[in-house]
């Protein structure tokens, strides 16, 4: 039988390996692939609660399915203007590497 | 299968392998959004993640020609931290989970109508989501409507050549 807290487990999993490929890798496009892994672990928690928490006439609650919608078209625009940033800074510095682009770092 | 490919995102050197991998990844994880009977989460899921956004990434990875990172000089401290640190996240979210007494029971069975939907009765998920989306949520959904339109003249300034 598969439980609730089996999908709670699989997204937490989930957004640990994003978490891990954040801290190691040292590509600017790989780090951002990482933070998407992250938002769908989040994603995949809250559509488990959704239809975990089923009202008595034996509707999920559409409220979390909704939340997800809007998580999935902010990460859409925040992709759009991270690469176009990747691509800015490529252009200036024929690098995507974070070691290579450390001008603002203190 | 998807923590497999999700693991392999981080692990592949190439950018073009972790790329396709996480297209698998995405694409088991509309499978597990359609095992919990929300479809149309699933549907976007195909769509948005494994369409759109990652057409945008592999389009960027091979405009600007990424090869595979050389083996440079591994900082293991710094390596070895942020491993240390997911495996603690791990750790306490097991703990978390396994003493959330709510997590131990199964899911509760939908009635008929919405898993069907073939009585006549319009009760799909994507007839509910739309109802809510514009009538409890006709706010945050305009506000999304204004925050991709900044995204996207913030990505046109980004991307215009300085010409003057």
């Amino acid at each position: 039988m598969i439980t609730l807290g089996d999908y709670l487990i699989i997204s937490g999993i989930l957004f640990a390996i994003g978490f891990a490929g954040v801290m190691l890798r040292r590509n600017i496009i790989i780090i951002l692939m990482a933070l998407e892994l992250m938002l769908n672990a989040a994603n995949l928690s809250l559509v488990a609660f959704s239809r975990f928490h089923v009202d008595p006439s034996g509707v999920p609650n559409y409220n979390a399915q909704v939340f997800v919608f809007f998580i999935i078209t902010v990460a859409a625009a925040e992709v759009a203007v991270g690469l176009a940033i990747v691509v800015a800074l490529y252009r200036l510095r024929q690098t995507t590497n974070v070691e290579d682009i450390s001008t603002l770092k203190f | 299968m998807m923590l497999v490919f999700g693991a392999a995102v981080i692990i592949n050197r190439n950018p073009v392998a972790s790329a396709l991998s996480l297209v698998v990844s995405f694409l088991a994880l509309a499978a597990l959004f359609i095992s919990l009977d929300a479809y149309f989460i699933g549907i976007i899921q195909v769509l948005v993640y494994a369409g759109a956004i990652m057409v945008l990434f592999l389009f960027i990875i091979m405009l600007l020609d990424l090869r595979a990172e050389e083996l440079r000089k591994i900082n293991w401290i710094a390596s070895a931290g942020g491993l240390a640190v997911a495996l603690a996240l791990t750790v306490q979210i097991f703990s978390v989970v396994g003493s959330f007494q709510f997590a131990k029971q199964p899911f509760p069975p939908l009635a008929r109508h919405v898993l069907s939907g073939a009585d006549g009765s319009t009760s799909d998920d994507v007839h509910r989501i739309g109802l809510l989306l514009f009538g409890n949520y006709n706010l945050p959904f305009q506000i999304t409507g204004i925050v991709i339109l900044v995204a996207t003249i913030g990505v046109v300034m980004l991307s215009r050549r300085e010409t003057r």
